[in-house]
C-alpha cells in the first residue's frame, strides 16, 4: 500500500506562493467547466462568453469595477479581522448598517457641499458599521461568547430591521409603494467616474482602503500587534501587547470597513436603500479575503476576479443558456482550491511505501 | 548476562534530516540502560522506532534473537517490550484495573475478566513495590499514582524491557526514590529497563550503563561507575560546560511584597493566604510539585490575574492596575513556563518577537506609530549578539530555533529592559546542559545587577545552587523561606509532599 505523510516547510519557495492561487483558480475553472458540459453547453464558448461579459466593453469593465466595490470593502473586513483570528462573519450586517446610517444622515437630516458631504457619510457608515460589531467583541472579551455565531447571526438581525424601516417610518412616500429609503442628496451622491456608465468614486475610495490597510498592518505598530496577536494572544500578552484594546481595533476597523461598503452602495450605484441592496457582499468578502490570503492588496484582485465571475455569469447564462449559479459554483470551486493549495504551499507531501526489513 | 535486545545501525531520516544515524547497541538481561541527549539529539526517534511507532530507514532490531517487526506496536508488545511515556496514556474516567487490561480484549467480548486481572495486578504491585487501588477512578489519582498504573500496564502484558521517558519529571524526590527502588525490584527479577531522562544525577543513581546520543549519533557508551556528572555533560553537549558559580550579594531594599493574597476561582489551581517578601539582589526559590499553585503566583506577580483576597505592594508604586502590561512598566520581567506557546510567536521573525516588549520606544517607533525597521533590526541583532542567540538570520521564523535559544531572546528581550523583578517560571525546563547553564548564569548577572528574582523551578538542584532562598508551594499554600545554605534536598522534599503544612 503506498502511504503519504505531510511534512512541513522550513520556508515556502516564492514562485509556489505567487502560483500557487493561479493554479487554484485554473483547477477550479476546469472543474467548473465538467459542470457546463454536463448542463450541455461548450466550456470554452462559456467562458468566453464570460469574460467578453465582464471585460468585452467600456460597460461591461465599469460594471464589473461597480460590482468589486463592495467586495473589495468587504474583503478588507475580513482580511483584518481574519489576520487577529476575530472571526467576524457579520459584514453582511454591518455593510446594511452602514447603509442605515447613510440613510439616517444623507437623505437631507445634514446638508453640506459635496467634498464635505462624501466624507461625512463615509465616516457615518464606518461608524455605524463598526458599533454594530462594538457589542459583540465586548461580549467574546469579557464573557467569550463565540463571535462566529454572534457576527452572523446579527446579520438576519439587521436584515429584518431594514425590511421593518424600509416598510414603515423610512418608506420613501415617492416610491410608489416600493420599500425603498428616500433618495440620498444630491451632495451626497457619489460621482460617476466613467461617463455613461454605474462606475462610480467608490471604487477608487475601496482602492484607496486597501492600500491604508495594507500600510496600517504591514508598517505600523498596530498591525505588528493585530499579527501577533492573531498568531499567538497569549505570548503576546506576556510581551505586553494589549489585547483588549488591540481586538477593539480590530473590530471597529473590520466594521467600519464593512460598514462603507453599504455607503458605496447606498450613496454611489443605487441612490437608495433598498432590502435587496447587497446579494450577499458581505460573505463574498470572506471569499475574496481567503482568495488573497488575507493580503489587502490582493482583495483588490480577488475583488475583481470575483465581480467578473458574477457579471460574467449573468451573460454567459443569456448566450448559453446556462445556470447563472454557475457563478457561485465557480466561486465555490475556487475557495475550495486555494484552501487546498495552501496545504501545498505550506507542506510537503512525501511518498513511501510501507517495506518490510528483515 | 544474556543480550535481551540488540539494536543494529538503525537509521531514521526526516526529509534531509537525520533523526537517528546508524544507531547500534545492545541492552543486557537485568540492567538499566540510560539513554542521554539533548532536544533533538533522537532519543524520542529511537524509542518510537523500537516500540513500533516509526519505521527506519534502515538496520535491525533483535529481541531475544527474534528480529520485531517494525511500526507494529502490538507486536513489540506482544514481543515484551513495554513503554511508558512521557505523557500518560490513560482515560480518566476508567478505574485503575479498568485502564490496566482496557485495550487487552477482543472488541467483541462482551465482558471484561476483572476477576482473574484483579489478582495478577496485585500480585504485580506486591512484588514490585508499586502500590494502587485497583477501583480507583484514575481521575482521582496523583502523577506518581498514575505512573505507577502505566507501569503495571506494561507488567501485566508480561513485558520484560521497560521503556521509561522522563518518568521523573514530575514526581517529588520521595517519589522519585520509590520509582528508583521499583526500578531495582525489576531488575532483580530479570527484567530490563531503557531510561530516558534530562537529570544526570537521578541517571547516575540508577543506571548501570549509559549512551549518549548527539545530532542522531551515537557518541559514547559507558559504565556508570566509571563516570561522573560533568564527563556525561560534556558528552551530551560535545564540549566543556562553563557551569555557573554563584555569589552572594547582600539584599538590598524591599522591591515587593504579598499580603494574604488568594486566588480561588476555577480556571487556575488556588492559593490560598500566600505572604511573600521580596528584595533587590535576591534570588526567591520557589519549589513544588507541578499543579500546587506556581503558575497561578508567577501569573498574579505578572499582572495576569487579579487575587480575590490580599494585596500586591510594590514598593515604588502605590497602587497599580493589574494588567501585564502595568507590571511590565514598573519592571517586572515574566518568563512564562511554557515558552513556545506564552513565550514566542513561533510564526514571527526574531526581530519581530525580539521588540515585541518595546513597542513604547520612540527609537524604534515615530509618534504616528509607523516602525523604524532599521532601529528594529539594529536592536534585534544587537539582543541576539549579547545574549548568545543562535540564529541565520533575524528575518528567520522564530518557530525555528532551539529550545535555548528561545529562552535566551526571551529572557535577553527582558534583561534589555533592566527589570526591577524577573519572575522565571521553570526557566531551564526540557533545554540541554549548556543552554541551562547559559540561562542560570545570566540569571545570575541579573541578580548581580540588582534585580530581583523568584525563580520557580521543579528542579531542586537548581533551585539550591541558584537561589539564596527557597519556599516551598504546596496545595495553594507557600512556606516561609529557608536560605538554602540550610536546607537540602530531603527536607524540601518532605515540604513539597506536605509536610509542615497545616
Amino acid at each position: 500500500m503506498i502511504k503519504f505523510r505531510l511534512e512541513e516547510r522550513a520556508n515556502s519557495p516564492y514562485w509556489l506562493i505567487i502560483l500557487s492561487p493561479f493554479i487554484a483558480i485554473l483547477v477550479a475553472i476546469i472543474l467548473a467547466g465538467i459542470l457546463i458540459v454536463l448542463a450541455g453547453a461548450n466550456p470554452f464558448q462559456s467562458y468566453y462568453q464570460l469574460i467578453i461579459g465582464a471585460f468585452g466593453s467600456k460597460n461591461s469593465v465599469a460594471e464589473t469595477l461597480a460590482r468589486a466595490t463592495p467586495i473589495i470593502l468587504t474583503g478588507l473586513a475580513a482580511s483584518i479581522a481574519f489576520r487577529a483570528k476575530f472571526w467576524n462573519i457579520g459584514a453582511e450586517g454591518q455593510l446594511y448598517f452602514g447603509a442605515l446610517a447613510t440613510t439616517f444622515f444623507g437623505t437631507g437630516l445634514v446638508v453640506l457641499p459635496s467634498i464635505l458631504m462624501i466624507p461625512f457619510l463615509f465616516i457615518m457608515g464606518a461608524l455605524a458599521g463598526g458599533l454594530l460589531l462594538l457589542p459583540l467583541v465586548l461580549l467574546k472579551l469579557y464573557y467569550k461568547v463565540d463571535e462566529v455565531v454572534t457576527t452572523l447571526l446579527l446579520n438576519f438581525v439587521v436584515v429584518l430591521l431594514v425590511s421593518y424601516l424600509l416598510e414603515g417610518p423610512w418608506k420613501d412616500p415617492m416610491s410608489l409603494g416600493w420599500p425603498q429609503g428616500k433618495s440620498v442628496i444630491e451632495e451626497g451622491v457619489l460621482p460617476q467616474i466613467l461617463s455613461k456608465t454605474r462606475l462610480h468614486l467608490g471604487f477608487i475610495i475601496s482602492i484607496f482602503f486597501a492600500f491604508s490597510i495594507w500600510f496600517i498592518l504591514s508598517k505600523t505598530v498596530i498591525g505588528y500587534r493585530i499579527k501577533s496577536v492573531g498568531l499567538n494572544a497569549a505570548a503576546a500578552s506576556h510581551a505586553g501587547v494589549p489585547i483588549f484594546k488591540t481586538v477593539l481595533v480590530v473590530a471597529l476597523l473590520s466594521g467600519g470597513m464593512a460598514g462603507m461598503a453599504g455607503v458605496t452602495e447606498t450613496a454611489g450605484l443605487k441612490g437608495y436603500l433598498t432590502l435587496d441592496l447587497s446579494p450577499g457582499f458581505g460573505y463574498a468578502g470572506i471569499a475574496v479575503a481567503m482568495l488573497a490570503n488575507l493580503n489587502p492588496i490582493g482583495v483588490i484582485f480577488s475583488g475583481v476576479f470575483l465581480a467578473s465571475i458574477y457579471v460574467g455569469a449573468d451573460a454567459m447564462s443569456r448566450a448559453m443558456n446556462v445556470p447563472t449559479y454557475l457563478a457561485d459554483v465557480i466561486v465555490a470551486l475556487t475557495v475550495l482550491c486555494i484552501l487546498l493549495s495552501l496545504v501545498f504551499v505550506h507542506y510537503k507531501i512525501l511518498f513511501f511505501g510501507a517495506k518490510k526489513y528483515d | 548476562m544474556t543480550t535481551l535486545l540488540k539494536v543494529e545501525k538503525i537509521t531514521k531520516k526526516f526529509g534531509n534530516l537525520y533523526a537517528n544515524d546508524q544507531i547500534s547497541f545492545e541492552v543486557k538481561k537485568s540492567e538499566v540502560l540510560a539513554i542521554l541527549g539533548e532536544n533533538g539529539a533522537g532519543k524520542t526517534t529511537l524509542m518510537n522506532i523500537l516500540f513500533g511507532h516509526y519505521t527506519p530507514d534502515s538496520g535491525n532490531v533483535n529481541f531475544e534473537g527474534n528480529a520485531i517487526e517494525f511500526g507494529n506496536t502490538n507486536n513489540a508488545i506482544k514481543l515484551g517490550i513495554g513503554m511508558v511515556h512521557q505523557h500518560f496514556t490513560l482515560a480518566e474516567n476508567l478505574t485503575a484495573l479498568e485502564n490496566i487490561i482496557i485495550g487487552r480484549q477482543s472488541i467483541f467480548s462482551l465482558t471484561l475478566p476483572k476477576r482473574n486481572a484483579r489478582v495478577k495486578i496485585l500480585e504485580l504491585s506486591k512484588k514490585f513495590g508499586l502500590p494502587i487501588d485497583p477501583d480507583e477512578l484514575v481521575a482521582n489519582l496523583s502523577v506518581s499514582e498514575k505512573q505507577r498504573i502505566e507501569i503495571l500496564k506494561t507488567l501485566f502484558l508480561d513485558c520484560k524491557l521497560l521503556i521509561l521517558d522522563e518518568p521523573t519529571a514530575a514526581l517529588t524526590p520521595q517519589e522519585t526514590d520509590a520509582l528508583f527502588s521499583t526500578i531495582r525490584n525489576m531488575i532483580k527479577t530479570g527484567l530490563s529497563v531503557i531510561l530516558i531522562s534530562h537529570k544526570l544525577n537521578e541517571i547516575l543513581a540508577v543506571s548501570d550503563r549509559i549512551i549518549v546520543l548527539r545530532n542522531g549519533s551515537s557518541v559514547g557508551e559507558i559504565d556508570t561507575n566509571s563516570t561522573d556528572r560533568e564527563k556525561i555533560a560534556e558528552m551530551i553537549v560535545g564540549k566543556k560546560i562553563d557551569y555557573p558559580k554563584k555569589t552572594k550579594i547582600p539584599k538590598k531594599s524591599k522591591v515587593l511584597s504579598l499580603i494574604d493574597v488568594s486566588y480561588k476561582k476555577p480556571d487556575a489551581p488556588n492559593l490560598s493566604k500566600v505572604n511573600l517578601d521580596l528584595y533587590g539582589g535576591q534570588i526567591l526559590g520557589i519549589a513544588g510539585v507541578a499543579g500546587n499553585g506556581q503558575t497561578t503566583l508567577a501569573k498574579i506577580l505578572s499582572g495576569h490575574f487579579k487575587p480575590t483576597q490580599g494585596k500586591i505592594i510594590f514598593e515604588e508604586a502605590k497602587s497599580v492596575h493589574t494588567s501585564p502590561k502595568s507590571f511590565m512598566d514598573l519592571g517586572v520581567a515574566y518568563i512564562p513556563e511554557d515558552r513556545n506557546s506564552d513565550g514566542i510567536v513561533g510564526d514571527m521573525e526574531i526581530w519581530e518577537n525580539a521588540i515585541m516588549t518595546e513597542m513604547d520606544d520612540p527609537f524604534l517607533r515615530n509618534s504616528l506609530g509607523i516602525i523604524n525597521k532599521k532601529t528594529s533590526f539594529d536592536r534585534s541583532e544587537n539582543l541576539c549578539e549579547t545574549y548568545d542567540v543562535r540564529m541565520q538570520s533575524i528575518r528567520q521564523r522564530s518557530r525555528l530555533l532551539s529550545g535555548g535559544n528561545v529562552q535566551k531572546l526571551l529572557l535577553g528581550r527582558w534583561l534589555m529592559r533592566k527589570p526591577k523583578i524577573i519572575i522565571a517560571c521553570q526557566p531551564t525546563r526540557g533545554l540541554d546542559e549548556g543552554a541551562i547553564a547559559s540561562i542560570q548564569k545570566l540569571l545570575l548577572e541579573a541578580q548581580q545587577n540588582g534585580s530581583a528574582i523568584i525563580l520557580i523551578s521543579e528542579d531542586l538542584d537548581e533551585l539550591l545552587t541558584i537561589s539564596d532562598d527557597i519556599s516551598v508551594m504546596y496545595k495553594g499554600m507557600l512556606s516561609n523561606p529557608t536560605e538554602s545554605s540550610s536546607t537540602n534536598k530531603l527536607s524540601i522534599g518532605l515540604q513539597m509532599a506536605g509536610d509542615g503544612f497545616l
